[in-house]
C-alpha cells in the first residue's frame, strides 16, 4: 500500500521494542465483541492510483461543468476566473500540508498571510478588524447574529427579506435551539428592495437587523437609514455580503454604518466547487473584537525584537473558554482565506474596480437583451452582476428544459423559496467576466424558444 | 542597521554570539529569506492581472452608491506575487517537511492524487445549485463516500453538510436535541469528560445546554460509577441530555466501558455522543454504532487525509444511529431510480418532516470529499484496517521508546491507541512542556499537542499517525530522548529554543495587550 512506510520487517522489530506478540496484542482494550476479524464484508479492497483516478474521473463526467455551457448561476456562488499562479500557492505544500498555526515560529508564512487576508478583508468591508475566516458565508452570518445576542442581551433578531433564503434557514434552524425570535418573510419582487416592513419591525427588543446588501435578487440599497434606526434601538445592523468583487464598484457596508459585515469570500480566489469548501469572512468594529468568533491573528514582536505574528485574544475560543467561548469554531477556512487574498493581491484596487466594471457592463448588457425577449421581464432597477428576470409560467422546469439543451440559465426562485407560489416565475441571472456576449445571446435565443413552445402548448 | 524600518521592524539580524557569522545587510540569511507585509511592498495601481480598462460611456445601474473612496488594497504583479507567496510558505513547517506529532490531529500524508482529482473540472467548476440532471456524478460522490463511512460506522444514517468537526457536533448535538424535544422532554444537561476537546463543552453550550464534567479515572478513563451516579440524579426526572465521550480518548486510551457507558445512558433516556476526532486509530478493525453510539461526527481532514491547509477548510459528516436518522438536517443525496435526487427545502416534502434544519448554504465540503473518496477507495477495507493498525503501532513504539525519558502516566495500564501521552514529572525546576517542545522546532521537528488533555499536568500528546517511516521515528525518538535529558538535567538554555527558526519566540502577551490585527498606514515622519 503505496501510502504505508512501515514493512513487515519493521512490523516485527518494533513489536518487539514494544513487547507485544502482534499487533493484536495492542488493540487489547477493545472488547473482543466490538472487533472484526477481517476487512469489513463487502466493501472493495486496495484499488492503483490509476484505478481510483479512472473510476473519480468517470464520475466527474457525470456532471456538466460550468465552462462547458453557457453559464449564469449566482445565488450566493459566483463562477470568476481564478489566476494559475493562485492554485500553484495553494499547493505550496508547506501551506498546503501544515496545521494550524498555534506553533508562531514555524508558522509565520501562514501567520503573515492571515494577517494580510485580515487586513484586506477590513478595507473591503469598510471595517476595523476581521477575522481569520469562518467555514462559509451562512455559518457567517449566523455567527454574526449570535454575537449580536452577545453583545446586547437581546433575543430578537430582523432578518430583511431580501436575505438568501438558505442563510435565512441556518440561522432559523439554531434559533429553534437558542429560543430567538427570528423576525423574517420572503421578498416581493419589486424593483427596489422595500425596507419598510423591515425598519418598522425594530424595536427596542431587537438584538440585530440582518440586511443582505446586495440582496438575494441583486438589489442594491442604501444602508445608512437602517444602521441608524437599528443604533437608535441599541441593535446592531449586520450587513450580508454573498458576491465580493461588488465592492469593487459599490460603497462597502461598513461606509454605511454597518456594525458587523459577514459574507462569502468563495467568488474570489476559491471557485465553484459544487458548495464547498467556501470561505467565511467576518469583520466588525474594534470595539466588539472580544466578542468576535473564530480565530485572530495579532502583530507582535519576538524575543529578539524582530516583527512577527501570533493568533491571539484566544481567551474567546473554545480551547480555552469551554462553554463560555464565543464559538465552537476550531477547524476554519485557512487554505481558502490564502486563495482569497492571493487573488485579491494580484488583482490589487485597480483590478478589483476594473473586474468589478466589467461585471456590471456585462450585467447590463444580458438585462437589456433579456428585456427583449418576449415573456421576459427584468425586475431590478439596481444590480451588480446579478438580477431577477420573471418568465412566463415555472422558471424551475424552464431550467431544467434549458439545462437539457446545455445552457445553466441561472437559479429559480422556485428552487430557492418552494413554498412561494408568487416567486415560481422568478429567475436569478448572474453574468461575470466569464460570460460572453455570444453565451448571452445563447440564453436569449433558448430562453425564447422554450417561452414561445411553452406558449404554444398552452394554446393548444 | 540598526534603524528601524516604517512598520517598526528591525531588519537586522537575531543578534547571536557571532558563531552565526554576524548580520547581514538584508536580513536574510542564505536560504532563510525575510518578506514584508503586501502592503509595504505593492504598489498602489500594480496589478497582475490582464483587465479592460474601465469603459467611462458603460451604463451604471448601481443604485447611485457607486464606491468612490480608495479602499487602500495593495497589488502585485504576477512575478511578485509568486515570490511573495513562495518566501512566507517557506517559513512555514508541514507534513511535506517532516513528521508533525500533533496529538489529536492526525496529521498524515496527503496524496497528491486527491488533489489532481479535486481540481477535475467535472468536481471543481460546478455550480452549488445547478440542475440536478447536470450534477449527477457530484451527487454521486457525495453517495458513495456517505455509504462507505456507514459502513466503517456501521450507523444507518449520515449528515454529509457540516463543515467541519465542531460543526459536525454541533449537528449531532442538535439532532440529539430535536430527537427529545419530539418526546417532549428537551433536558437541561450535556456531560463531558475533563479530557475533552474544547470544542464539546462550546458546543453543547450553543445548541443550548448547560455543561457538566465527568470526572477521568486514575486510569486516565471516563469514571463509570461517576457517569452512573450523575445519570441517576433526579431518578425519572433525569435531566441529561446527552454525554459526549472522545473514543479513543484524548488520553490516547481506547474507552474499555464504553458499551457500558452506553447503555447506562440510553437506560435514562438520554443519548451517547461520540467525538470521532480519533477514529483513525479504529478505523477499519472496530465500528463505533457496535458500542451504543447515536451520533459521531468524523474529521474528513484528519482520518481520511485531506488537507490541513493550515487551519482549514475541513469536512465533518456525521453518522446517525436509527433513534437519530430521522431528524438529520438538510439536504442530502437520495438514490432513486432515476439517479441521484438531492433532498433540500424543494424535494424534502412530508418524509423528510422531522429534519431539524439546515446548518448551512450548500451541500458540505465537496472538495473534501473528492479528496476523501479518492483515499478510501485506495486503501480499500483491507488497507483501511492496516492504516490503523499501523497509527496504533506506531503510537505505542514511541510510547514505549520514551516511557524511561518521560514521565507516561497511563504507560503502565496496557497499550496507548493512536497517541503517546506524557507528562512533565521529574522536569528540572524552571524547566516546562514548552522549553521541550521548543526545542524539537530546533530538532527541525514540529512540537507534540502541549497542556492537552487538561489532566496530565505538562501534557504532551504525540500522534505520529501511519505514514511515517521506522527511521522517521527513531529520529524523532532520538530528538526528543536527547531534549528529555536536558529537561532533567535542568539545561537552561532549552529556555532560549527555538534557536533556528524563522522566529524566536514569540510575545503572545503582548499581541493579546494591545491587539494589531490589521496593518495600518504608519504615521508619516
Amino acid at each position: 500500500m503505496r501510502y504505508l512506510p512501515l514493512t513487515d520487517s519493521d512490523r516485527t522489530a518494533m513489536l518487539a521494542v514494544i513487547g507485544a506478540p502482534d499487533v493484536d496484542a495492542l488493540f487489547v482494550d477493545v472488547p473482543p465483541e466490538a472487533q472484526l476479524d477481517g476487512p469489513i464484508h463487502g466493501l472493495p479492497m486496495h484499488a492503483s492510483e490509476m484505478a481510483v483516478e479512472q473510476h473519480m474521473r468517470r464520475l466527474s463526467k457525470k456532471n456538466l461543468a460550468a465552462a462547458d455551457a453557457p453559464f449564469f448561476l449566482g445565488a450566493g456562488a459566483y463562477r470568476h476566473h481564478v489566476p494559475a499562479s493562485v492554485d500553484h500557492i495553494i499547493q505550496r505544500g508547506e501551506f498546503l500540508t501544515a496545521y494550524t498555526p498555534y506553533q508562531p515560529e514555524i508558522a509565520q508564512g501562514t501567520l503573515q498571510m492571515l494577517f494580510e487576508f485580515q487586513s484586506q478583508v477590513a478595507r473591503l468591508y469598510g471595517c476595523d478588524v476581521a477575522n481569520a475566516s469562518m467555514y462559509d458565508g451562512s455559518t457567517a452570518c449566523w455567527e454574526a447574529v449570535s454575537m449580536a445576542r452577545r453583545i446586547t442581551r437581546k433575543k430578537n433578531a430582523v432578518l430583511s427579506s431580501g436575505l438568501h433564503p438558505h442563510y435565512v434557514s441556518v440561522i432559523q434552524t439554531m434559533a429553534k435551539f437558542t429560543g430567538d425570535e427570528i423576525s423574517y418573510s420572503a421578498p416581493n419582487l419589486d424593483a427596489a428592495p422595500d425596507y419598510g416592513a423591515m425598519l418598522d419591525a425594530i424595536d427596542d427588543d431587537t438584538n440585530c437587523v440582518v440586511v443582505q446588501y446586495p440582496d438575494i435578487l441583486g438589489r442594491i440599497g442604501d444602508l445608512t437609514a437602517i444602521a441608524e434606526k437599528a443604533q437608535a434601538h441599541k441593535a446592531l445592523l449586520i450587513a450580508v455580503v454573498t458576491e465580493p468583487v461588488a465592492l469593487g464598484a459599490i460603497m462597502s457596508p461598513g461606509e454605511m454604518g454597518a456594525d458587523i459585515v459577514v459574507g462569502e469570500g468563495q467568488s474570489i480566489g476559491v471557485g465553484l466547487q459544487f458548495g464547498g469548501p467556501y470561505l467565511g469572512l467576518f469583520a466588525t468594529r474594534q470595539k466588539y473584537v472580544r466578542q468576535m468568533p473564530g480565530r485572530l491573528c495579532g502583530e507582535t514582536v519576538d524575543a529578539a525584537g524582530q516583527r512577527g505574528f501570533v493568533l491571539t485574544l484566544s481567551t474567546r475560543e473554545q480551547h480555552i473558554r469551554r462553554e463560555k467561548a464565543t464559538s465552537n469554531i476550531c477547524t476554519n477556512s485557512g487554505l481558502c482565506a490564502l486563495a482569497f487574498s492571493a487573488h485579491l493581491t494580484l488583482l490589487g484596487e485597480k483590478g478589483l474596480r476594473q473586474l468589478a466594471a466589467q461585471n456590471h457592463q456585462l450585467a447590463c448588457l444580458a438585462a437589456e437583451r433579456l428585456a427583449a425577449v418576449p415573456g421576459v421581464s427584468v425586475v431590478n432597477d439596481s444590480f451588480f452582476n446579478e438580477f431577477a428576470i420573471v418568465v412566463d409560467g415555472d422558471a424551475r422546469a424552464i431550467v431544467r428544459q434549458l439545462a437539457d439543451q446545455g445552457v445553466l440559465a441561472g437559479v429559480s426562485l422556485g428552487r430557492l423559496y418552494p413554498d412561494e407560489a408568487d416567486l415560481a416565475g422568478g429567475l436569478l441571472i448572474a453574468v461575470t467576466e466569464t460570460v460572453s456576449e455570444s453565451d448571452i445571446d445563447a440564453l436569449c435565443s433558448a430562453l425564447s424558444s422554450a417561452l414561445s413552445s411553452g406558449l404554444q402548448e398552452k394554446l393548444a | 542597521m540598526n534603524v528601524p524600518n516604517k512598520s517598526g521592524w528591525k531588519p537586522e539580524m537575531t543578534p547571536g554570539d557571532g558563531a552565526d557569522g554576524g548580520a547581514t545587510f538584508t536580513g536574510n540569511r542564505g536560504l532563510m529569506l525575510e518578506e514584508k507585509l503586501i502592503f509595504e511592498i505593492a504598489g498602489n495601481d500594480t496589478t497582475g492581472v490582464d483587465l479592460p480598462e474601465q469603459d467611462v460611456d458603460a451604463p451604471v445601474r448601481l443604485g447611485g452608491l457607486e464606491r468612490s473612496a480608495a479602499i487602500g488594497l495593495p497589488g502585485l504583479s504576477e512575478p511578485e506575487a509568486v515570490r511573495h507567496y513562495t518566501r512566507l510558505s517557506r517559513q512555514n513547517y508541514a507534513i511535506d517537511l517532516g513528521l508533525f506529532p500533533l496529538g489529536s490531529c492526525t496529521m498524515k500524508h496527503n496524496p497528491r492524487l486527491n488533489e489532481k482529482i479535486a481540481r477535475m473540472p467535472g468536481f471543481a467548476d460546478v455550480h452549488p445549485l445547478a440542475p440536478i440532471s447536470t450534477v449527477q456524478g457530484g451527487l454521486g460522490v457525495i453517495y458513495e463516500l456517505a455509504e462507505w463511512l456507514k459502513k466503517l460506522t456501521a450507523m444507518p444514517a449520515i449528515a454529509m453538510s457540516p463543515k467541519a468537526g465542531a460543526h459536525g457536533e454541533l449537528c449531532g448535538i442538535l439532532a440529539i436535541r430535536a430527537a427529545l424535544e419530539a418526546r417532549g422532554d428537551a433536558r437541561k444537561v450535556v456531560l463531558c469528560p475533563q479530557s475533552a476537546h474544547g470544542t464539546n463543552p462550546a458546543t453543547a453550550a450553543f445548541a443550548g445546554y448547560e455543561v457538566e464534567d465527568i470526572p477521568t479515572t486514575a486510569q486516565g478513563r471516563v469514571d463509570l460509577a461517576a457517569l452512573e451516579a450523575r445519570l441517576a440524579v433526579g431518578g425519572a426526572q433525569c435531566d441529561v441530555a446527552a454525554v459526549m465521550i472522545t473514543n479513543p480518548n484524548t488520553c490516547g486510551l481506547f474507552e474499555n466501558d464504553f458499551r457500558k457507558i452506553a447503555d447506562a445512558v440510553h437506560a435514562v433516556g438520554a443519548l451517547v455522543y461520540c467525538d470521532g476526532a480519533n477514529f483513525n486509530a479504529i478505523v477499519g478493525r472496530v465500528r463505533p454504532g457496535d458500542l451504543g453510539v447515536d451520533a459521531m461526527h468524523i474529521n474528513l481532514h484528519k482520518t481520511f487525509s485531506t488537507p490541513h491547509g493550515g487551519g482549514g477548510p475541513g469536512s465533518g459528516p456525521v453518522v446517525f444511529s436509527e433513534a437519530l436518522a430521522p431528524f438529520a438536517p438538510l439536504p442530502f443525496v437520495e438514490k432513486t431510480a432515476d439517479g441521484f435526487e438531492l433532498i433540500e427545502e424543494e424535494t424534502a416534502g412530508d418524509h423528510h418532516a422531522s429534519s431539524f434544519g439546515r446548518m448551512t448554504a450548500f451541500h458540505g465540503q465537496m472538495g473534501m470529499f473528492t479528496r476523501a473518496l479518492a483515499y478510501i477507495l485506495s486503501h480499500g477495507a483491507d488497507g483501511l484496517k492496516q492504516v490503523s493498525q499501523d497509527a496504533v503501532l506506531n503510537a505505542n513504539y514511541i510510547l514505549r521508546s520514551l516511557q524511561d525519558v518521560l514521565h507516561a502516566p497511563y504507560g503502565d495500564s496496557g497499550p496507548c491507541m493512536h497517541e503517546a501521552l506524557f507528562g512533565d514529572k521529574g522536569f528540572a525546576e524552571g524547566l516546562s512542556t514548552l522549553d521541550l517542545a521548543k526545542g524539537l522546532i530546533d530538532e527541525g521537528f514540529h512540537p507534540m499537542t502541549m497542556y492537552f488533555p487538561l489532566v496530565v499536568h505538562g501534557a504532551m500528546l504525540i500522534e505520529p499517525t501511519e505514514t511515517e517511516s521506522k527511521a522517521a521515528l527513531d529520529q524523532f525518538i532520538g530528538a526528543v530522548r536527547s531534549l528529555a535529558q536536558r529537561a532533567i538535567d535542568g539545561d537552561m538554555s532549552l529556555k532560549t529554543a527555538p534557536n533556528y527558526a524563522p522566529r524566536r519566540r514569540l510575545d503572545e502577551t503582548l499581541a493579546a495587550r494591545k491587539p494589531v490585527l490589521a496593518w495600518q498606514e504608519p504615521a508619516s515622519g
